[in-house]
């Protein structure tokens, strides 16, 4: 399935641009995702760091089995306040 | 009594939504923005927020200090946009029948929006700018740091 996964902040600026769309197999999960997120756009985050999922706006798991149709973004590293 | 705005923060406005002759007190928090990082001059701030998201996990901050510090009056607003030096970013109001709570529950309110709501902040330099990050470390590089090649 395709997904049109929403970036912000740091991660809008490495991918250079607000939108990304990865295809993930069937029964996908968050992890699958991030993984092939990586390999899309190895310069989005160090391997060290973790890249935080938010499906339909809550975070999500790294074993969170993704739908089709679900809003799907990364969250870098907040820093609010 | 959940905001995010571009408009510039009235604390007392804030203040005033958690005044009740029931409460003998309200703390209220104020989020400035600072002028420098480690002593580089900062010149504005820019703050994104995942706004639909950003709004919710707010909205769930505040219903879990209030059941946990059996309260009924918070109040959490939270500028986005170009926000200038010395203005102010966060504002949290707690309104408590007595003052414990409501320092407690404010300070603890600070904490868990820095950790859980989705906004960034980013401080622009003369010559450049940073996303901030709690784990700065973690994104140091040469285009994003102020210290060039430091990395951890």
């Amino acid at each position: 399935m395709e997904l049109n996964i929403r970036l912000f902040a740091l991660y809008r600026e490495r991918a250079g641009g607000d939108t990304v769309v990865v295809t993930v197999q069937d029964g996908a999960t968050v992890a699958d995702l991030t993984d092939e997120i990586r390999r899309q756009i190895p310069n989005l985050a160090p391997p060290e760091v973790k890249i935080v999922v938010a499906v339909n706006t809550d975070y999500a798991g790294s074993d969170i089995i993704l739908q089709p149709g679900d809003d799907v973004c990364l969250i870098p590293p907040v820093s609010g306040g | 009594m959940i905001e995010l705005t571009e408009k510039t923060l009235d604390p007392e406005k804030i203040t005033a939504k958690v005044r009740r002759d029931t409460n003998g007190a309200v703390v209220t928090f104020l989020g400035t923005t600072r002028d420098n990082f480690k002593g580089k001059a900062v010149l504005t701030l820019e703050y994104e927020a995942f706004d639909e998201m950003a709004v919710k996990k707010l909205g769930e901050v505040r219903q879990e200090l209030m059941a946990e510090f059996g309260l009924e009056q918070i109040a959490i607003s939270h500028r986005i946009g170009t926000v200038g030096i010395g203005e102010i970013s966060l504002v949290i109001a707690v309104g408590s029948p007595h003052r414990k709570e409501a320092f407690n529950a404010c300070h603890a309110a600070v904490d868990r929006i820095k950790e859980v709501v989705p906004i960034w902040k980013k401080e622009v330099y003369q010559d450049g700018s940073r996303w901030v990050a709690c784990e700065d470390h973690e994104f140091s590089s040469a285009d994003q740091s102020p210290a060039g090649n430091h990395t951890h």
